[in-house]
């Protein structure tokens, strides 16, 4: 083990650390919007919406992210023209856009399939009480259905947001110069295999430790369990006198 | 219905602002509901007058609960009208042959009205007591906070739960749970209360303080629709009952005139049954 030549390959690395960064930001933030609309179209009962949402769950569910990725970026070449009459050219010839909307696309779709069984786990007598105090259906679902079904699908998204930042790896084929596309230009200089792909291996694991704590500490936040350190409540001196 | 009290002259009120003839806080007019091909509710009609506490009475299965859940729209009535303080909500029909109210600002209206209270409380268990609490005056009927806070300080204390407002439900008992969820319903200042079988879903050394509450709420003179199996509550703290039979109102009146001399032969029965 060269101790040195590992520092300097760390150091080389962590330049592409923020375009990972940026990469798992932005498919994870669209992501979750994207799954969030899906899962209440699944959840919503109406054919029209829940049909399509399964279509969609089912095709980038069950491919791979690597095909979703060469699709957008190579496949969606071929159709050059029409895009250029839509003016939509150049987002698709950037390989940072055609990777993040592949990313979230992707994500959303196995985000949506935890959203929704969090909304599953949202208690009926809950959604009812208020129903009854006069909540209308979006005020219930910002107050009472999104907070409870957010909490129950925690863990299991926090594993997705992972696998995300770990996925981010796979934009290095499509041109992009992130944390494992400069691991692989190194090492076609040095031919060091190892010691590059252990630090960029490194990266990774410290990230997901990041993550992983993010996420752990956000479920204890949210925890109704969680004792609440409040002021005083101010006492009520309905008759003027000092309580 | 309405027509029925002939209104005294305006002379008759009262100082404090009551008058002394019965003001009509709920009427239902032949009320029908089905579920499926089954009619639970086969033509009900009744009213509660302001400090009526309504004893809704009947053996499993007779549609007490779609009763009271129509009263504040959990279940739309196929057909009937069903006027809560003088409001009569307005339906539609939907495209598939059902009925829908028709104006949400109406139903919300209606609803912060007649507040529920359920079997099974149902508390919102990501939030406090005092949250619960607050939550309907705060973003529903869109009060002060502060306010809301003062106020729900004082319901709570007034159910014996001072102490708790910052624990959340799930560390309470059932009768705290229950207890909670009474302050909550108190909290939108409603004309009605409607209770769906308060104690039945607590144990037997529970039921005692929970039934002190409403007790205390109906010597307030406050206006409520209780279902319930409390033979003890609706014959002495209720001021009227409703015995329900497979749909119908079987039997109706004063509670201490019916449980003293009841007219039909299955509620003389249902209270037999009950007392053994
Ligand atoms: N959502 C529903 N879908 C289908 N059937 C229902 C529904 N709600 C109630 N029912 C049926 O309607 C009938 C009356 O029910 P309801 O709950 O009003 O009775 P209840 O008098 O409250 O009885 P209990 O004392 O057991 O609570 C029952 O036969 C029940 O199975
Ligand atoms: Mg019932």
């Amino acid at each position: 083990m060269d101790l040195s030549f590992m520092q300097a390959t760390l150091l080389t690395l962590l330049g592409g650390l923020p375009l990972t960064l940026h990469l798992t930001a932005s498919s994870i933030l669209l992501g979750g919007a994207g799954a969030l609309v899906l899962a209440l179209m699944r959840t919503s009962g109406i054919v029209l919406l829940s049909a399509p949402a399964r279509a969609y769950v089912f095709v980038f569910r069950g491919t791979p992210l690597l095909i979703q990725l060469f699709m957008i970026y190579y496949g969606l070449g071929q159709f050059r023209p029409a895009l250029q009459d839509l003016g939509l050219w150049s987002f698709f010839r950037d390989p940072y856009f055609c990777a993040v909307l592949a990313m979230a696309m992707n994500t959303a779709a196995y985000s949506s399939e935890i959203i929704r069984g969090g909304l599953a786990s949202v208690p009926p007598g809950a959604l009812e009480a208020a129903s009854a105090c006069g909540m209308r259906p979006l005020m219930r679902l910002r107050r009472i259905v999104l907070p409870l079904a957010i909490r129950q699908a925690l863990p299991a998204y926090g594993n997705e947001l992972v696998l995300m930042a770990k996925a981010t790896s796979l934009a290095s084929t499509i041109t992009l110069m992130e944390v494992t596309g400069l691991a692989g230009k190194m090492i076609a200089q040095t031919y060091r295999a190892v010691e590059i792909f252990a630090c960029a291996g490194l990266i990774y694991l410290a990230l997901t430790l990041i993550l992983t704590r993010a996420v752990l500490l956000l479920e204890w936040w949210l925890s109704p369990r969680r004792p609440r350190r409040q002021p005083a409540p101010p006492t009520i001196c309905t008759t003027g006198e000092p309580a | 219905m309405t027509a029925t009290h002939a209104l005294p002259p305006q002379a008759a009120a009262t100082r404090n602002g009551t008058p002394p003839w019965p003001v009509e806080k709920i009427a239902v007019l032949d009320l029908h509901k089905s579920f499926g091909s089954i009619e639970v509710l086969k033509g009900i009609s009744f009213t509660a007058n302001q400090g009526d506490v309504v004893a809704i009475l009947g053996s499993s299965g007779s549609g007490k609960s779609t009763l009271l859940r129509c009263v504040n729209f959990l279940e739309t009535p196929d057909a009937g009208e069903i006027i809560v303080c003088g409001e009569n909500v307005r339906m539609r029909r939907r495209r598939d042959g059902r009925q829908a109210p028709a104006d949400p600002a109406q139903l919300t209206r209606v609803r912060t009205r007649a507040s529920m209270v359920f079997q099974s409380f149902n508390l919102w268990p990501h939030m406090t007591i005092l949250e619960n609490v607050i939550e309907a005056p705060v973003h529903v009927q869109r009060r002060p906070r502060k306010d809301c806070i003062e106020e729900a300080e004082a319901l709570l204390d007034k159910v014996g739960l001072a102490a708790k407002r910052h624990e959340y439900p799930a560390v309470l008992s059932g009768g705290q749970q229950q207890r909670a969820a009474i302050a909550r319903a108190l909290a939108s200042h409603p004309e009605v209360l409607l209770f769906d079988e308060p104690t039945s879903a607590l144990d037997p050394e529970l039921v005692g303080e929970v039934l002190k509450v409403m007790r205390a709420l109906a010597e307030e003179g406050r206006t409520m629709l209780v279902v319930t199996h409390e033979m003890g509550f609706a014959r002495h703290v209720s001021t009227r009952s409703l015995f329900l039979h497979q749909g119908r109102v079987e039997e109706e009146g004063a509670s201490a005139e019916m449980f003293a001399h009841p007219r039909t032969d299955r509620f003389r029965q249902f209270i037999q049954r009950s007392q053994s």
